[in-house]
């Protein structure tokens, strides 16, 4: 009876230590996210960027932290009080929530103890990433809605029609890849996608329509229609500022994060790589694979958003119904032909 | 449009493979207060109030130069040069308060050719920036240049310039 308690409560504690590494690695990432996005962007654009904070510019996060927490907190006379401030956090907790399932890597070996680089092996690991992409639309239309801003509502509007949109195809083309592998774990997918076995091989139409629907997913450039600063000031969160907006900013570079892990590990073999053995290092080799995969997916993310225009509102929906659905309908069919024809 | 065309594929990656292009080039920014970029030599920038040979104080507060000036930037109030400040002012009349609203003025050069004196020029110095409109006012502590030699500041081109324009 002890010895079943004392297991529990080093699994619990094992657990909670990966949560809280895990916790503050995303919001490193997605703190430098933003620096990297301005990087990008000057470097794009010929200039150099930000480089006055810390040598090479590298505390800018620090000094634009600050500066969020420095800021003054309003809020509008008509907005809805408590929805207003729950939206920043909800959009947040949702956008963390996810990393939850992503095999990082396969065992870290530390101090004799074998860690899994994963929170929870959940057998139904896609469905629950697709589920909390979801509920991500409800910070959003909630932040939208209860700052009683005309824009703010377009701009949420906006923001859940697309990503309800895009979801659908989105989840389509992940059902391709389901079929191929037979699991819904990721877990499983990364081992079977084991060297250069990689799924994008088998998949490559369904990668297209994934990292499409992912970028709308995101709210990123050329999908930025829940934004656009041209149009609609700041979208949702135009009556949005101090922390709270930061939140929601936050929080849309931690979906890119997640976004990203997820095309690696889905679509890129997670923490494979051919010729390195994820076990190396104690372990520590998977992850720098992963992590080397995934800030790839986010330099990608950030090169499209600085090459190329909006897109039109119809066009949007236009793309999302009218050519993604049916294009990630095909790319089913063709993945069920050839599984029954191959593995049948 | 073409199949080619209406996936928009191609030209999606040919806009990226021109960005990528521009990741790699050479930067062209100017990295300001520590680099500068090179100006021409008859630059009229920060003036500069000169002293003589031995030290003094050129200026004889004649007003030439505010009457010049088309932005009225300039302002001064005159002072007798008492007994023992030989050596501080070299005209009997020197400019007690001398100040230029650099927010005003507009560079033109006129008042470096109004004065009689040789006394006041532009430097190729850029006005360094400020958040406050005050501190744009300055004043003599500003203008007037030092009197060991390092902090003497060198005008000879644009007074080269001047002679030039002197023989034609």
């Amino acid at each position: 009876m002890s010895i079943l308690l004392l297991y529990d409560i080093a699994f619990i504690l094992e657990k909670s230590i990966l949560v809280l590494v895990l916790f503050v690695i995303t919001l490193t990432v997605a703190a430098y996210a933003t620096f990297g996005e301005r990087k990008v962007a000057a470097f794009i654009q010929d200039r150099v960027g930000p480089n006055r904070a810390g040598p090479l510019g590298l505390l800018q996060p620090l000094a634009d932290g600050v500066k969020f927490f420095t800021k003054e907190d309003f809020m509008p006379n008509a907005a809805e009080r408590w929805l207003y401030i729950l939206a920043p956090g909800a959009f947040m907790f949702v956008a963390c929530m996810t990393s939850a399932v992503i095999p990082w890597g396969t065992e870290l070996t530390l101090f004799g103890l074998n860690v899994q680089l994963q929170v929870t092996d959940l057998n139904i690991g896609i469905l629950y990433i697709l589920g909390f992409t979801s509920l991500g639309v409800y910070g959003i239309m909630i932040g939208g809605w209860s700052s009683n801003n005309k824009y703010s509502l377009y701009g949420a509007i906006r923001a859940s029609s697309q990503m309800i949109s895009y979801e659908l195809a989105m989840g389509l083309s992940l059902i391709a890849v389901v079929m191929l592998t037979g699991t819904l774990s990721l877990k499983e997918m990364a081992i079977q996608q084991a060297g250069i076995n990689w799924n994008i091989w088998y998949q490559p139409l369904g990668f297209i329509l994934f990292f499409t629907c992912a970028l709308a997913e995101c709210n990123r450039a050329p999908f930025d229609m829940a934004e656009c600063e041209t149009e609609l000031i700041g979208g949702y969160h135009t009556e949005y500022s101090s922390m709270k907006l930061g939140f929601f900013l936050f929080a849309e570079y931690i979906n890119m994060f997640i976004a990203c892990a997820v095309i690696a590990t889905v679509y890129f073999g997670g923490y494979n790589f051919p010729g390195v053995d994820p076990g190396w290092l104690g372990g520590l080799m998977g992850p720098i694979v992963m992590f080397a995969k995934t800030f790839f997916f986010i330099f990608v993310f950030m090169w499209i958003r600085w090459t190329l225009p909006r897109f039109r509102y119809d066009q949007l929906m236009h793309l999302g119904w009218k050519a993604l659905i049916p294009l990630s309908i095909l790319n089913m069919l063709l993945t069920g032909a050839g599984v029954l024809l191959f593995e049948g | 449009m073409s199949f080619w065309e209406r996936i928009y594929l191609p030209a999606i990656l040919k806009g990226m493979w021109i960005t990528l292009k521009h990741f790699f080039k050479k930067k062209n920014t100017v990295n300001y207060p520590e680099e500068k970029r090179p100006v021409a030599p008859v630059w009229r920038g920060w003036h500069v109030l000169k002293r003589d040979d031995q030290g003094r104080e050129r200026c004889t507060a004649c007003g030439l130069c505010a009457v010049a000036c088309p932005a009225e930037a300039i302002t001064m109030t005159a002072a007798e040069r008492e007994k023992g400040e030989e050596n501080l002012y070299r005209e009997e009349k020197y400019a007690a308060v001398y100040e230029i609203n650099m927010l005003r003025c507009i560079f033109c050069g006129l008042c470096e050719e109004a004065c009689p004196k040789e006394a006041i020029f532009l430097t190729d110095r850029i006005v360094p920036s400020d958040y406050v409109r005050q501190n744009f006012i300055f004043g003599k502590d500003l203008l007037v240049e030092g009197t060991t030699p390092e902090k003497r500041i060198d005008v000879t081109k644009r007074q080269k310039h001047i002679v030039e324009k002197a023989w034609h």
